[in-house]
C-alpha cells in the first residue's frame, strides 16, 4: 500500500472552516494547513503560521539595485569612459538619483514575487491534494483543511474522524505520489 | 438577461455600500467571470477582433515603412524634432498610469471597490506601456541600434551618458512595464488556478494545461497565501513611487531642458495629475462597454464607477488649475521668452488645438459635479473619449508649440502631420485593442479571489452561511 500523505476535509464556508481548525489545533495537531479560493484573515493566528519572510528578501534585493546601480554609473561614466557634457562632472551623484531608484524597485520587485514562490515550493506541476475529490473547488466555493501525516498526532483512523467530527465533509486519505 | 437591479444606496457616509451587488454568492462570482472565457465566442468579438488586427496589419506596414525609408516619412522638421512621436508616447504611457494607480495607490488606500476593475486596468496598463514603448524605439531612426540605450558593452567601446534625462526615461519605461507585468501575474495566478480546475473539470485538459502551466501549482494553502498577500503587498508599495517616478521622469524629457514651455517646475507633479486623468478615461471607455457586454453589473457596480468619476474630476480639475498655473508664472516670472511662448500657445498658429484641450479637460471633469451623471455609465463613456482626445491633444500643444517658434525667429516653422503619421497613431490603437480584446476572452477580466476576499460571507467571524448577506460592522476595521 502506497504512504499516506494525510487527511482533506471539506468546508462550506470560511466561518466553519475557522471554527474546525481551531478545534484542530486545540487536539495538538502541528501540521495543518488550510486551502481557500482566498486568502482568509485570521486563520494565520489560528492555524500558528508565522509571518513571511519575504519583505526581507525584496529588501536584500532593493539593497542590491541601490548598489548595482551606483557602482554601474560610477564605473561607466566616471571611471572607464569619463563623459565631459556642459562642464558637469563625470559623476556626481544627484543625476543618479532617478536610475537609481529604478533599478532599486526593478529587483526588489524580482525579490518579492521570486522569494514569494520559493518560499512557497513553487512553481510545482503536481500536488498529492489534488488527488481529494471535490479539492477542485478549492479554487471556487469551498474551503479545505488538511492535516499531513507527518504530523506527530496523525492517526488514519483517529485523525479522520476528528475532522469529521469538527464537521468536515468529504473527508479523504490521500496518498503520496 | 434580468433587469439590472442595482441598489442606489447608500449616501450615509459611514455606512459602506456593497462593493458586490445583489445575490452574488461565492460560487456566482466565479461563474460570472469565468463564463466569460468558457462560452463560444461571441460573434462580436470576431468583428472587434477582426478589426482590430487589420488596423495592426496598418501599423505593422506603417512601422516597416518607416524603418525601410527613414524618419523622413513623417511630418517631423527642423525646429518641430519632436512631434507625433514622442506625443503618443507621453499619450500612451500616461494612459497606463490608471492602472497602476487603481492595483497599487488604492489598494495601499484600503479602497475595496477597486477589486473589480483593477484586472481589467492593469492589463490597460500593460498594453498602453506596450503602444507607449514601440514610439521611442522606432522615432530614433536606426532601430538595428537600438541597445545602444542600454548599457551594453559595444564595438564603441562606449557607455550611455546617465546624466541624461532620456536614459532615466529608458530605465523608468522598461522597469515600469516589468514591474506592472509582475504584479499583474502575481494577481492573476489564484485566478489562473480556478481556470485551471473549471476547464480540467469540463475535460478541456489542453486549456487547462495551459492555465496549469501558468497557474505555477497553486492549491491555496494559507501558508501560501501569507507570502502570497505580503508579497503583494510589497509589489503595491514599489508600485506607488514608481508610477509617481515614471510620469515624473517622463516630464523631465522637457524640463530638464532650456526650452520655453517645457522648463517649468510643475511639469512633474501636472504629468501625473494628467497622466491619471487620462488613464481613467481609458479605463472608462474600455470598462462601460465590457460590463454591458459581459454582464458584470453585479461586480462592477454603480458605485464603482461614481468613485471613478470622482478620481477624474479631483485629477481634472488639477490639470485645469495647472494650466491656469503655467500662464501665471509665465507672467509673474518676468521672462519675455516664456510669456512668449504661452500667449503663442493660446492665440499663435496652434490656438485651435489649445483650445481643444483646454475644452475637453477643463471642461467635461466638471460635469462630474452632478451625481446623476457620475452614474450614468453611457454619459461617463462619452465624456471619456472627450478626454481622452483632450490628453492627447495636451500633448500636442506641450510638443509642438512650444518647438514650432524657438528663440530664433528664422528657423520658426508649422508642422503637419503626414498620412503616415496618422496611420501609425491609428495602428497603435489596433495594437492595443488587439491585446486587449484577447485579454478579455482568455483570461479572468476581474480579479476573482479578489472580489471574494471582499464579500461579507469571506470574514471567518460573519454569522450566517454563504449567499446571506446582513448589515455589515466596518469591514477591515482591524487593519
Amino acid at each position: 500500500m502506497k504512504r499516506k500523505w494525510g487527511v482533506v476535509a471539506e468546508f462550506e464556508s470560511p466561518a466553519a472552516l475557522y471554527a474546525a481548525a481551531k478545534r484542530v489545533i486545540d487536539q495538538g495537531y502541528s501540521k495543518v494547513d488550510a486551502h481557500t479560493p482566498f486568502p482568509v484573515h485570521g486563520l494565520d493566528a489560528v492555524l500558528k503560521q508565522g509571518p513571511s519572510h519575504v519583505g526581507w528578501f525584496a529588501a536584500a534585493m532593493g539593497l542590491i539595485g541601490i548598489g548595482g546601480a551606483q557602482l554601474m554609473m560610477w564605473w561607466m561614466n566616471g571611471v572607464d569612459y569619463p563623459i565631459w557634457v556642459s562642464g558637469k562632472p563625470p559623476y556626481a551623484w544627484e543625476p543618479t538619483i532617478p536610475i537609481t531608484f529604478e533599478l532599486m524597485v526593478l529587483l526588489a520587485s524580482f525579490g518579492a514575487l521570486l522569494s514569494m514562490l520559493g518560499l512557497n515550493r513553487l512553481p510545482r506541476l503536481h500536488h498529492p491534494i489534488f488527488s481529494h475529490g471535490t479539492f477542485h473547488r478549492a479554487s471556487d466555493d469551498r474551503f479545505f483543511l488538511s492535516i499531513e501525516s507527518s504530523d506527530p498526532k496523525f492517526d488514519q483512523t483517529n485523525t479522520p474522524q476528528l475532522l469529521v467530527e469538527v464537521g468536515g465533509q468529504h473527508v479523504e486519505l490521500i496518498e503520496e505520489d | 438577461m434580468t433587469a439590472i437591479t442595482v441598489q442606489d444606496l447608500p449616501e450615509n457616509p459611514l455606512e459602506r455600500a456593497p462593493i458586490v451587488e445583489g445575490n452574488e454568492t461565492f460560487a456566482s462570482v466565479t461563474e460570472t467571470v469565468a463564463r466569460v472565457s468558457e462560452e463560444r465566442t461571441p460573434r462580436g468579438w470576431f468583428l472587434l477582433f477582426g478589426a482590430s488586427v487589420l488596423i495592426l496589419a496598418n501599423l505593422a506596414a506603417m512601422v516597416g515603412y518607416l524603418i525601410w525609408t527613414g524618419v523622413g516619412v513623417w511630418g517631423n522638421n527642423n525646429p518641430v524634432g519632436w512631434a507625433w512621436d514622442i506625443v503618443n508616447f507621453v499619450f500612451w504611457i500616461g494612459i497606463g498610469h490608471a492602472g497602476t494607480l487603481i492595483s497599487a495607490i488604492l489598494f495601499l488606500f484600503r479602497q475595496k471597490w477597486r477589486t473589480s476593475i483593477n484586472r481589467f486596468a492593469e492589463a490597460m496598463t500593460i498594453f498602453a506601456v506596450i503602444a507607449a514603448g514601440m514610439f521611442p524605439a522606432i522615432h530614433v531612426g536606426r532601430i538595428w541600434v537600438i541597445y545602444w540605450v542600454f548599457p551594453l558593452p559595444n564595438q564603441m567601446g562606449i557607455w550611455p551618458n546617465f546624466k541624461s534625462p532620456l536614459l532615466w526615461d529608458v530605465f523608468a519605461v522598461s522597469t515600469y512595464f516589468t514591474v506592472s507585468l509582475l504584479f499583474w501575474y502575481v494577481g492573476l495566478v489564484p485566478d489562473l488556478a480556478t481556470y485551471r480546475d473549471r476547464f480540467a473539470r469540463r475535460g478541456k485538459m489542453l486549456a487547462a494545461r495551459i492555465y496549469g502551466l501558468f497557474a505555477l501549482g497553486w492549491h491555496g494553502s494559507n501558508r501560501h497565501w501569507i507570502n502570497y498577500e505580503k508579497a503583494y503587498l510589497i509589489l503595491a508599495g514599489l508600485s506607488t513611487p514608481l508610477v509617481l517616478s515614471v510620469h515624473s521622469i517622463v516630464s523631465f524629457d522637457f524640463a530638464v531642458s532650456l526650452l520655453p514651455g517645457w522648463h517649468t517646475t510643475i511639469f512633474p507633479p501636472y504629468f501625473v495629475a494628467g497622466a491619471i486623468f487620462s488613464g481613467f478615461a481609458m479605463v472608462i471607455t474600455l470598462l462601460v462597454p465590457a460590463r454591458q457586454w459581459l454582464g458584470l453589473h453585479n461586480l462592477v457596480t454603480l458605485n464603482t464607477l461614481d468613485n471613478m468619476a470622482k478620481i477624474m474630476l479631483l485629477t481634472g480639475t488639477m490639470v485645469g488649475y495647472a494650466y491656469g498655473m503655467e500662464f501665471f508664472i509665465a507672467w509673474y516670472g518676468g521672462v519675455e521668452y516664456e510669456s512668449f511662448a504661452f500667449v503663442n500657445r493660446a492665440f499663435g498658429p496652434y490656438w485651435w488645438s489649445y483650445w481643444i484641450m483646454v475644452s475637453c479637460n477643463v471642461i467635461s471633469p466638471q460635469f462630474f459635479w452632478i451625481r446623476r451623471l457620475r452614474r450614468s455609465p453611457w454619459f461617463l463613456f462619452v465624456m471619456s473619449i472627450f478626454v481622452n482626445i483632450g490628453m492627447w491633444f495636451e500633448r500636442f500643444v506641450i510638443v509642438v508649440t512650444s518647438l514650432h517658434r524657438d528663440f530664433l525667429p528664422s528657423s520658426w516653422a508649422y508642422y503637419r502631420p503626414t498620412l503616415i503619421d496618422i496611420l501609425t497613431l491609428a495602428g497603435s490603437f489596433g495594437l492595443f485593442m488587439t491585446l486587449f480584446l484577447l485579454f478579455a476572452r482568455y483570461l479572468p477580466v476581474l480579479a476573482i479571489s479578489e472580489v471574494k476576499g471582499t464579500m461579507k460571507e469571506a470574514n471567518p467571524h460573519h454569522g450566517g452561511h454563504a449567499g446571506h448577506r446582513d448589515v455589515h460592522a466596518p469591514e477591515g476595521a482591524h487593519v
